[in-house]
């Protein structure tokens, strides 16, 4: 049953975030803003409308927004919310956490080489590299995890009852600094991606989804939505930890986590040039490994 | 050789006036002219003469002196043989020798890059269509093209871009333009009412209304056979016409530029500018963009003191507000990191090109009409200053913008602190007679650059051709030459720091 709490949990954290991003910037800009639930009314719209085919493209199109949802899906399963549990828990499933998105995001590349548009073909390069770059942040701060912790799952990670020093939550913390920062890259905002700009040459997530239309592409979008939830709550469940350790405690903090940082950056800040996204996706790499190396000290530390 | 040596203020000249030269001799004094850097080629077009020939004028402009030298040649219609092409020794008379080729099937040999210019409707080829332009290939396994346009995402007009890239970098930039077919130039003497040409002339692209309205509103009185008595009124409020809408159009490119690179807080601060700037044209002549304010002899609009006292107050808010948004801009990290060393064009190329306007003078290259060709108030009232950038990058054409936002506003307030409405400017003249087999040419500093328009007549006095010529003419060239060797994610704020016309460049 409170599994079921867990996943309506997460759910409502997917569609609350794009809600409190768009309302964050129109507040920074002065302007009033668009309603709450607009993005799920567009979605809407979408679910409702049929779909268009390029002669160019195979079954394998057709068949990328359905993968790219379900396995945003199926990831979503193993984060627990707080003192709740995860719908889906095994040894192990931090790995096939990250690797069941991984295969969301193989099929979109590969769609969008499918299409055969040039655009599209610079999308996926840009989106195989920022993958590949941002995988060893994520094998190694759910390597720390592990480390700190014992267990090789979410659910067994996130319920396990520790003593929390200032050392540990210092840590953690530093954690969830970088699972957020790690948001902004998978979820494509400012300042590696701009999910607003109508300029196909300077998109990498956008412009893979270009040949997209009606229910396909509300699926790649509410896929987005699952995906960036996912992280929130990681990042979430992190902070709250050695606090208080509620579901909800954690579930509007995970909105805000997300949701003010890429609301405030998008406000204030340009986004960076293509070639300089590289430098601050293995900045996080490099942060990632000293925070693994601080786990491996505090853990060592702990059993002498 | 013999010039035809006139200035940007003295009144038409008679066609039977401009020296008639044979090309050998054409070719190597221009060829020598233009080898110096401060001459550079204003218009150069072919004008049918009855009989069977084509008189070939060209306009050279000196900036030193600031003389304007007009030359010309003559080519027999169905003349086979091929004359020697300038643009083999000289860039920035592509366009030029493009068009006369296009449009009259006269050819050029030695033409480097011999391609259609903008595909008018009475070209001399009709076969010649966008289906077969010639692109630019490069062969390679390492190299990819893409191909953007010419049917853009938001409201941008068609033009085609094509990039040779290896990897994210950009080896080559081709633009192919010419989608509207608009016969502008065909109109102007399809009409004989004076009214409708200077509808015609708000309409050639609708961001230089007041540019393309006031060069040719010039050139029309130019030509008048009664000399115009001279209104310090009117004049005044044609340069604070033209230097309104250079805030509003440096201001939406400001803001432009932000949006590009995802800066919010620039972007809307700049729009919310920009319509003040724009309104306050609108509450002056009703239209947002001028239209309507700019008529031979004369004007509906004659400023009274409420509405000086309007734009005295609107500009002088938008001069503060805008400063502030600029600082920031400067200030910014983020923002510098887009900008600088991004899409450079050097002095050598822009003089190459022929560069003109703001995107010439953020490269170095100090050309500016309202210092070497001054007309009306820009000689009697202002002594303008030219602002110049050396980088030549986007940064160097933004800081551009933001120091020309802050002059225009200042000429604007020195112009109209002293203003007198009583000294009311006279109605417009739509009636105004011109002089037969004249020439005459409207030079004007539009905020995109060198606008100009030659206007000829024929033996009754009617207008017989009008040669426009828009700044972006020159310029598209110098964006294709900003993004080589850049990454292909930074040509739209490439493409928006030098911000061209397409329909300037579609007539």
């Amino acid at each position: 049953m409170l599994q079921i709490l867990n996943f309506i949990l997460l759910l409502l954290v997917a569609v609350s975030i794009p809600g409190v991003i768009n309302r964050t910037r129109a507040r920074l800009a002065g302007r009033l803003g668009i309603r709450f639930t607009q993005h799920l009314r567009n979605v809407g719209v979408l679910l409702r409308k049929g779909a268009v085919y390029s002669p160019t493209t195979t079954a394998l199109f057709r068949l990328t927004p359905a993968c790219y949802f379900g396995s945003a899906l199926v990831a979503l399963l193993f984060i627990p919310v707080g003192d709740l549990h995860a719908p889906l828990a095994f040894k192990g499933d931090l790995i096939c956490f990250a690797y069941t998105l991984a295969i969301g995001r193989f099929f979109l590349i590969l769609a969008a080489l499918d299409t055969g548009s040039s655009f599209e073909g610079m999308g996926a390069s840009r989106e195989a590299l920022y993958g590949a770059l941002v995988e060893p942040a994520l094998m190694l701060l759910f390597g720390t995890l592990a480390l700190l912790f014992g267990y090789t799952s979410f659910d067994d990670i996130f319920s396990a009852a520790r003593h929390f020093d200032v050392q540990l939550t210092i840590i953690l913390l530093l954690m969830a600094y970088l699972f957020v920062r790690l948001l902004f890259v998978e979820a494509g905002r400012v300042p590696v991606d701009d999910p607003r700009t109508h300029l196909e040459l300077t998109m990498i997530h956008e412009v893979m989804c270009l040949d997209y239309c009606g229910v396909d592409l509300a699926l790649i979008q509410m896929g987005g939505w699952l995906k960036s939830a996912a992280f929130a709550v990681v990042a979430a469940n992190a902070v709250a930890m050695p606090l208080g350790y509620h579901w909800w405690v954690v579930t509007p903090l995970a909105v805000l986590l997300a949701a003010l940082p890429i609301g405030v950056v998008e406000s204030s800040q340009a986004r960076n040039k293509l070639s300089r996204n590289t430098t601050f996706i293995l900045t996080i790499v490099a942060m990632a490994a000293i925070v693994f190396f601080m786990g491996y000290l505090i853990q060592q530390n702990i059993q002498i | 050789m013999k010039y035809h040596i006139t200035t940007n203020q003295a009144a038409s000249v008679a066609l039977s006036d401009i020296p008639v030269v044979d090309y050998a001799e054409f070719y190597h004094d221009v060829d020598e002219k233009l080898r110096n850097d401060e001459v550079h080629i204003g218009h150069y077009f072919a004008h049918p003469e009855k009989g069977e020939q084509l008189r070939m004028i060209c306009l050279l402009l000196n900036d030193k002196t600031g003389q304007i030298l007009i030359t010309s040649y003559v080519v027999a219609y169905y003349d086979e043989c091929e004359l020697p092409s300038l643009t083999a020794r000289h860039a920035e008379v592509h366009p030029f020798e493009r068009e006369i080729t296009e449009r009259y099937g006269i050819r050029f040999s030695d033409m480097p890059w011999a391609k259609p210019l903008r595909f008018p409707f009475d070209r001399f080829d009709k076969r010649s269509s966008m289906d077969n332009y010639p692109f630019y290939t490069m062969e390679g396994s390492t190299l990819h093209e893409v191909n953007v346009g010419p049917i853009h995402a938001g409201i941008i007009e068609p033009g085609a871009f094509r990039f040779i890239c290896n990897g994210e970098r950009v080896l080559h930039l081709e633009i192919a333009l010419g989608y509207q077919h608009r016969g502008v130039e065909h109109a102007f003497t399809a009409t004989r009412n004076r009214l409708r040409q200077m509808l015609l002339s708000e309409s050639i692209a609708g961001d230089s209304a007041i540019a393309h309205s006031t060069a040719f509103a010039e050139a029309l009185e130019k030509l008048a056979t009664t000399p115009q008595p001279k209104s310090k009124n009117l004049e005044i409020e044609r340069v604070v016409a033209l230097e309104l809408e250079r805030m509003a159009m440096q201001i939406a490119d400001t803001g432009a530029l932000s949006m590009d690179i995802g800066y919010q807080l620039g972007q809307v601060a700049c729009e919310a500018l920009r319509t003040v700037v724009i309104n306050t044209t609108q509450a002056w002549c009703g239209n947002r963009f001028g239209k309507g304010l700019i008529r031979p002899a004369g004007t509906n609009f004659p400023l009274t003191e409420k509405k000086v006292a309007l734009i005295l107050n609107h500009v002088a808010d938008v001069r503060r507000r805008y400063h502030e948004v600029a600082e920031d801009l400067k200030s910014s990290p983020t923002i510098l990191a887009r900008f600088e060393q991004c899409g450079i064009v050097q002095r050598e190329d822009m003089v190459r090109i022929g560069g003109v306007g703001q995107a010439a003078r953020a490269g170095g290259l100090e050309r500016d009409l309202r210092t070497t060709h001054p007309w009306g108030a820009y000689r009697t009232e202002i002594r303008h200053e030219r602002i110049i950038e050396q980088a030549g990058d986007v940064m160097a054409r933004l800081l551009v913008r933001c120091r020309e936002v802050l002059q225009s506003a200042d000429y604007i307030k020195q112009l109209l602190t002293n203003f007198k409405p009583e000294a009311q400017s006279p109605k417009p003249d739509f009636a105004l007679k011109l002089k037969a087999e004249s020439l005459s040419f409207g030079l004007v500093e539009g905020w995109r650059g060198e606008t100009c328009h030659v206007v000829i007549t024929d033996s009754e006095g009617e207008i017989a051709a009008c040669r426009i010529k828009d700044p972006s003419l020159h310029n598209w060239l110098g964006l294709a030459l900003a993004v080589r060797g850049e990454g292909i994610s930074d040509f739209p704020i490439c493409n928006k720091s030098f911000n061209l016309s397409y329909c300037g460049h579609d007539l």
